[in-house]
């Protein structure tokens, strides 16, 4: 019941955002032009090789966290503008409006880390030596981002500064995940899989772990105020 | 009514003092630290201790919130978080003298000091949060989610990474080998402080929650208009 409830909140934000395709319009063009701007005043070449791994882990997340901090409120501010929250109140239980804007987020941010990464790699000629670790770390970091940032918007929506309070509310919420992604990009990046990127790994997997439980817990009470 | 009588505040008074003076005149400075910077224990530990109490008191307020939907609930919230951040940035300011004391270095980030800039940033956008939000109830249902999100996801941080990556941060009181590695009289001194800082905190706090109520009962007696 909660769980199809959640797929058809899924496929309405899908519906919605195909017709207008604002969100991720704006997401990947933000992505992009930081990139260019990344790889223009960076560049393949500018850095020196041991140097590499740690500033691009570092660019790479910062465009992707930047990304997700200028697209990812739109799930519930939309709603709250429209007005048409009350209706999905009404026709929704909580847990399901959450799970479905959480998959949303998920996939808004999916499609760009899609584009975002490949062309990062390309540009800045940076090489992963342990494709499954920064595959694994890709993965759960945005799962980390994506899941404080449905929780983060659903209260931004209800106040007066929506676009300014996003980041100031996420931002702290969301160091410790990037702290550990861009620690396990680096050793992605340098060498094999190691214990120190298994410990990066697991960090990722706890925060998220926690992190979508207890935005779970706490939803009801955004959602009904 | 008053929240502490004139004894409460004479005996307060006193034992700080007697605090402050045994801390610099009394205690022997510790062997393998430098000089007399030891001596830091007697305040930055319970600066940080009390900002962790004022924290977890902000946490279970803003739960009980929730629950209960009693707008005391969130004044007490709100008083613990404004000096959970105060204390919060005592530790800081006393930790990193004492980083430059040892280390030669005020800033080095060390995970210790990484996690308490987090916590400061985190109760700073919870201030920030409530701030951003005229109506009370839904201020104080928002900002009470905010607070326990913040807290199941930042003390994990706090207590997960100093604890996985090396730090130069001295032993803490409660380390792994399970017992207090510190001389009779420093031992004195420190447990004297911690029960001399925590009785003030609670001074503090008694009185920050009366003003918060205050303030709240006035601005709903001229409808919305603080006087």
């Amino acid at each position: 019941m909660i769980l199809r409830a959640a797929a058809a909140v899924f496929v309405k934000d899908l519906r919605t955002e195909w017709r207008t395709r604002v969100a991720i319009n704006a997401l990947l063009l933000f992505a992009f032009s930081v990139l260019v701007l990344v790889g223009y005043a960076v560049g393949p070449t500018r850095l020196t090789l041991e140097d590499r791994p740690v500033v691009n882990s570092v660019l790479l997340w910062i465009v992707l966290f930047f990304s997700a901090m200028t697209g990812l409120s739109r799930s519930f501010v939309n709603e709250e503008e429209t007005g048409t929250a009350a209706a999905l109140r009404l026709s929704a239980p909580p847990a399901s409006v959450f799970l479905g804007k959480l998959l949303g987020n998920l996939a808004l941010l999916g499609v760009v880390m899609a584009v975002v990464v490949p062309l990062f790699l390309a540009l800045m000629s940076f090489g992963i030596a342990a494709p499954g670790l920064f595959l694994a770390v890709l993965a759960l970091g945005g799962v980390g981002i994506a899941a404080a940032s449905t929780f983060i918007a659903a209260i931004v929506s209800k106040t007066a500064a929506k676009g300014a309070l996003f980041a100031v509310l996420a931002t702290p919420l969301l160091l410790p995940p990037l702290v550990a992604a861009v620690t396990g990009t680096q050793i992605a990046a340098t060498g094999p899989e190691s214990a120190a990127g298994l410990d990066a790994v697991r960090l990722l997997f706890a925060y998220d772990g926690l992190m979508v439980t207890a935005s779970f817990l706490l939803f009801d009470a955004v959602w009904r105020e | 009514m008053q929240v502490l009588g004139t004894a409460g505040k004479v005996v307060l008074g006193l034992g700080m003092a007697v605090v402050l003076w045994a801390a610099f005149l009394y205690a022997h400075p510790a062997e393998s630290f430098v000089g007399e910077s030891s001596r830091i224990v007697f305040f930055h530990v319970p600066t940080a201790w009390i900002s962790a109490l004022a924290f977890l008191l902000a946490a279970i307020h803003s739960g009980l919130y929730l629950k209960t939907r009693k707008m005391e609930r969130d004044d007490a919230a709100a008083a613990a978080a404004r000096l959970g951040i105060l204390f919060c940035v005592l530790a800081t300011v006393t930790g990193s003298l004492f980083a430059k004391v040892m280390w030669n270095s005020y800033w080095n980030w060390d995970p210790r000091q990484t996690s308490i800039v987090l916590l400061l940033l985190v109760y700073g956008a919870y201030l920030g949060l409530r701030q951003a939000i005229e109506e009370p109830e839904r201020r104080a249902t928002l900002s009470a989610a905010y607070a326990l999100i913040a807290f199941v996801s930042v003390p994990f941080l706090m207590f997960a990474v100093p604890r996985m990556y090396a730090s130069l941060h001295p032993d803490t009181v409660i380390n792994a080998r399970g017992r207090i590695e510190m001389s009779p009289d420093i031992k004195l001194v420190f447990f004297s402080s911690m029960i001399a800082f925590t009785a003030l905190f609670a001074w503090m706090y008694a009185l920050d929650v009366k003003a918060t109520r205050l303030v709240r009962r006035l601005s709903e007696r001229t409808g919305g208009f603080e006087a």
